[in-house]
């Protein structure tokens, strides 16, 4: 126990006499949470068009109204023919043409059809589903409208029963983006710490060859571990309190679920990380290396972990591979306690999957560093 | 000459030497864009919802079978009352909850109108969104059926063209992005560590000692990563050709052309930065702090740069890879010439001059 | 050569692939001996110095160290000896103070016994004003000395030395082994290795090797008498050649 102690105190001091070290730990966090929840966006607004608008009619300039009153469009452009227009794809003026055909106004009245064509930009597919999206209804809107105002109400028309659809966001009602971003973005920093710090710290004394010298003193492998281990795990449950604080100051986002809670679940989660990180560093020789590893590590999990993109949008195979990942797990639960106040029962499977994880890969880790080569 | 090459070979073993990290290095852009080609999409499949019938009758059990059979959702539970809700939300599994109101079927086909509730979990709003719009379309195609039976009225349809990207693959999206990270991972990380590396472990001095130019010594850590970049690009070009069938549709000569010049903005980035730090952490904090979250997140590759706050809009157009991401893009997707991309072409070149122009201002400063 | 052997080692081989580092090594040295490993660079000292620490396991061969076995009781061993790596092993963001209170502690050592030791270390290298500067400030031949001492806070058995004044100036390496010569006067035995030949005039015995293989093992009298030689330097000329 007491040389526990005097590695603690030596990592200590060690640590928060690094300069790059207080910064990283007040700074990154900041950041994140400004940049990264404000960047980090699905929504799309301010969608730029080009008009082509052939028909030069009441019906057509209607339309062309409707769109510029939306809200999401901004007209950029009125071009002639489609292929003008094409070439503003080409230069990135603007996202989607608007094509509305010659007689479209006499066609709708005349035969009951007509037709407008959407030209959309779809290099960004997601985006594209969006525009097309948020593009029909207006055309449908519009369609409606012109219904009732353009045919004379003739009773005669045997209207189709209607299935009204209403629906409820529960849990962040506004779709609010920095809701869901928030706890994301604390997942990735707990992670980043847990396996960045302790893989590169462990890996800077092999490399400046201090860890040959602590590996001719008697101290136990258990004692090297848990020494370099608690620090990083003191500091990645501080990170999460001072993430969380930060987002409460600065966007209010809900704390639901018990702190207790959280913070237990969090060291568990913390404890497989920093076991990652320390088997990273028993596989590499330079602070560098450590550095790829884990952040090729981090890619992969962070990825496939369901922080920024849904486990469910994943197929069949990527969805089964993710109870493997202790950050799915983790971002999950992170939600759950912070938006829907679940409680410690809600997360029974979390805990069990975290916990088996931390000892697994602790485990792991201990059998695979060795004093003696 | 044959100094400089000599010194350029040992830096060439430096770094294929170091097996790990070559594997880390030729790995990561592969299983980065496998990821992004099978793994992560924007569609959404066997999401768990929950159902509550208070009416259970022949049109929402209708419904109900149309919803489950779409391939988009699988039933978790069937619900009794409202007072389950909550409970279920809570456990995480189930997405949204689906409630047809007391006599459905009576309300639609007497009064001509009946009701539907959808509740979602928002707490993941993307996916919220998704689950939404993949719901209210299997509703809408419902109710398209039972109108079909009815006179229709006049209506105006919609003709969709998405141009460069039909099947809106999400790929077509990543692969100009992934390589922008990784050309910015190769040339701007590796390179500041490995000069602020040899400065850590003393070498540095050594080399500067000796009869090299300190400029041709700066060329010589430079070089072997000018490659590796390359080879990635084209491997990155490659799997998205082979295997994701989005191939370059503009000239090839070109897109190496600008990778070239990009590579070069973020290695000049990286010498930049291993004149202002002394230790390989620092130069890693400030690579992956002030690059590669920024590169990530700014660039518009993950997130639209046109629905970002004014602010990081600004802060975008500093970024190289904002420049590059738009270049590729043009060229793979559009095959745009370079009549097209001239503009962008000319910014990030003016960057690479001025970060060579300071770097090497620096890098005096600091020697002599 | 009557005292007692606290370093016994036989056929001692270390293989990494086909490469043999330490080939058939047979030596013994004695309680309180000054024992020199000389060789160019390559030749196996710092493998052979590593066995012994229980830094690496030994492929062939076997050796006791202060009677504990180099292949089984490796943890043992390392309570009784002390190590001063060629590469420099303090911790360069800690203050000298720091550093022997880290060491001690973790050799077990008491607050006074190392506050103590910390005083006395101080004062034998007149560096009193120096307690609480970052080691990363002083000059490399004080470090150098520090990390000697820091290597024998516990006062161990035995204290491994590997190519220990590599890159200070004469003068220092004087001092260094004015130190060395302390620590022996007060019963610690010491295994050091170095390339520096006129080192090897101040061991008790030397061994030379050459490509993993001891060359020679005698005190340097004898062996400048033995190959009819002036000084080491001439002597190892000769070996080396064959």
């Amino acid at each position: 126990m007491k040389t526990i102690l005097h590695i603690l105190k030596k990592e200590f001091l060690q640590i928060f006499r690094n300069r790059s070290m207080l910064p990283m730990i007040f700074v990154m966090p900041l950041v994140q949470l400004l940049i990264l929840s404000n960047a980090a966006t699905y929504e799309i607004k301010n969608i730029n068009y080009c008009l082509v608008d052939l028909d030069q009619s009441t019906f057509s300039r209607d339309l062309a109204e409707r769109f510029r009153q939306n809200g999401y469009f901004i007209l950029s452009g009125n071009e002639f023919s489609t292929n003008e227009a094409i070439e503003g794809f080409k230069t990135n003026q603007w996202k989607l043409i608007l094509h509305i055909p010659k007689d479209f106004e006499k066609d709708f009245r005349r035969e009951g059809k007509s037709k407008v064509q959407l030209l959309i930009n779809a290099e960004d597919g997601a985006a594209a589903g969006l525009i097309n999206n948020y593009s029909s209804n207006i055309v449908q809107q519009f369609n409606q409208d012109i219904i009732t105002e353009y045919i004379p109400s003739g009773g005669s028309m045997n209207m189709p029963p209607m299935i009204n659809v209403n629906f409820t966001n529960w849990y962040n009602p506004e779709l609010n983006y920095k809701t869901y971003m928030v706890p994301g973005i604390l997942v990735a920093l707990v992670t980043m710490i847990g396996t960045f710090l302790t893989g590169m710290n462990i890996a800077r004394e092999k490399e400046i060859g201090t860890i040959e010298q602590l590996n001719v003193t008697p101290i136990k492998k258990y004692q090297f571990i848990v020494g370099k281990l608690f620090p990083f795990w003191i500091i990645g449950l501080f990170e999460l309190a001072f993430g969380l604080m930060l987002g409460r100051i600065i966007y209010d986002i809900p704390m639901l679920g018990s702190p207790v809670v959280l913070f237990s679940l969090t060291g568990i989660y913390l404890i497989s990380m920093l076991g990652i990180g320390l088997l990273i560093s028993t596989i590499t020789d330079t602070q560098q290396q450590a550095m790829f590893i884990a952040w090729f590590i981090m890619v992969i999990f962070i990825l496939m972990g369901g922080i920024f993109t849904a486990v469910e949008s994943m197929p069949d195979w990527a969805q089964k591979l993710t109870f493997f990942n202790p950050i799915s797990h983790f971002s999950k639960a992170i939600r759950m306690i912070m938006l829907k106040g679940s409680g410690f029962k809600d997360l029974v499977r979390e805990f069990t999957a975290l916990s088996g994880f931390a000892f697994l890969i602790i485990t792991f880790a201990v059998l695979r560093y060795r004093k003696t080569n | 000459m044959k100094r400089f090459l000599g010194f350029l070979v040992k830096e060439f073993y430096h770094i294929f030497r170091d097996y790990r990290t070559m594997v880390i290095l030729f790995g990561m852009p592969v299983i980065q864009i496998l990821l992004f080609g099978f793994a992560i999409r924007n569609e959404i499949k066997d999401t768990k919802i929950a159902i509550l019938d208070y009416s259970r009758d022949n049109v929402t059990q209708e419904i109900s079978n149309k919803i489950l059979s779409s391939g988009y959702f699988i039933l978790s539970d069937n619900l009794f009352n409202e007072k389950e809700l909550e409970e279920e939300f809570k456990k995480g599994t189930i997405k949204e909850i689906i409630i047809f109101e007391q006599n459905f079927s009576e309300n639609l086909y007497k009064t001509g109108k009946a009701n539907i509730q959808l509740i979602l979990d928002a707490s993941e709003a993307n996916l919220a969104n998704m689950v939404m719009g993949y719901t209210n379309s299997i509703l809408k195609e419902y109710q398209k059926e039972i109108s079909g039976k009815y006179s229709s009225p006049p209506s105006i349809t919609t003709e969709v063209k998405m141009r460069y990207n039909p099947e809106l693959k999400s790929v077509y999206m990543f692969v100009p992005g992934i390589m922008a990270i990784i050309l910015m991972l190769v040339s701007a990380l590796m390179t500041s560590i490995s000069i602020t590396r040899e400065k850590e472990l003393g070498t540095m001095e050594i080399l500067l000692v000796s009869p090299l130019n300190p400029l041709m010594i700066i060329i010589g850590k430079v070089i072997p990563y000018l490659i590796l970049g390359i080879i990635n690009a084209v491997i990155i070009l490659l799997i998205s050709a082979n295997v994701f069938n989005v191939p370059v549709s503009g000239s090839n000569i070109l897109l190496l052309a600008e990778t070239v010049l990009f590579v070069i903005t973020a290695l000049s980035l990286g010498i930049l930065i291993s004149t202002l730090v002394n230790d390989q952490q620092t130069a890693m904090m400030i690579s992956l702090a002030g690059l590669m979250l920024p590169t990530v997140m700014l660039s518009g590759y993950v997130f639209p740069i046109e629905n970002m706050p004014v602010v990081l809009q600004w802060l975008s157009h500093i970024l190289p890879a904002k420049w590059y991401v738009i270049i590729v893009k043009s060229i793979m997707l559009k095959g745009s010439g370079f009549g097209y991309i001239w503009k962008e072409t000319l910014i990030l070149a003016g960057m690479t001059i001025f970060l060579i122009l300071l770097s090497i201002k620096k890098f005096k400063i600091r020697l002599f | 050569m009557n005292m007692e052997k606290i370093i016994d080692a036989e056929n001692l081989t270390k293989k990494f692939g086909n490469f043999i580092a330490v080939n058939d090594v047979t030596f013994q040295v004695g309680q309180g001996e000054i024992f020199g490993f000389l060789g160019a660079n390559g030749a196996g000292k710092t493998t052979a110095i590593k066995m012994l620490c229980g830094l690496l396991t030994p492929t062939g061969g076997k050796a006791t160290v202060a009677g504990f076995d180099v292949f089984k009781e490796t943890e043992k061993i390392k309570n009784n000896i002390g190590y001063m790596s060629q590469r420099f092993s303090l911790y360069e963001d800690l203050t000298v103070a720091e550093n022997l209170e880290f060491y001690g502690g973790v050799y077990g050592l008491r607050k006074n016994i190392i506050k103590d030791k910390t005083d006395y270390f101080l004062k034998l290298l007149n560096m009193e004003e120096e307690r609480n500067k970052l080691l990363k400030s002083l000059p490399l031949g004080w470090k150098q000395k520090l990390a000697f001492l820091t290597a024998i806070i516990h006062e161990p058995k035995i204290v491994f030395l590997d190519e220990p004044t590599g890159g200070v100036d004469p003068v220092m390496r004087r001092q260094f082994w004015t130190l060395i010569y302390k620590a022996a006067e007060e019963g610690t035995t010491v295994f050091v290795t170095t390339h520096y030949m006129d080192e090897a005039e101040y061991c008790g015995r030397i061994s030379m090797m050459v490509d993993g293989k001891i060359a020679a093992l005698d005190t340097p009298t004898k062996l400048k008498e033995k190959f009819n030689a002036s000084t080491m330097h001439e002597v190892f000329v000769k070996i080396a050649r064959g």
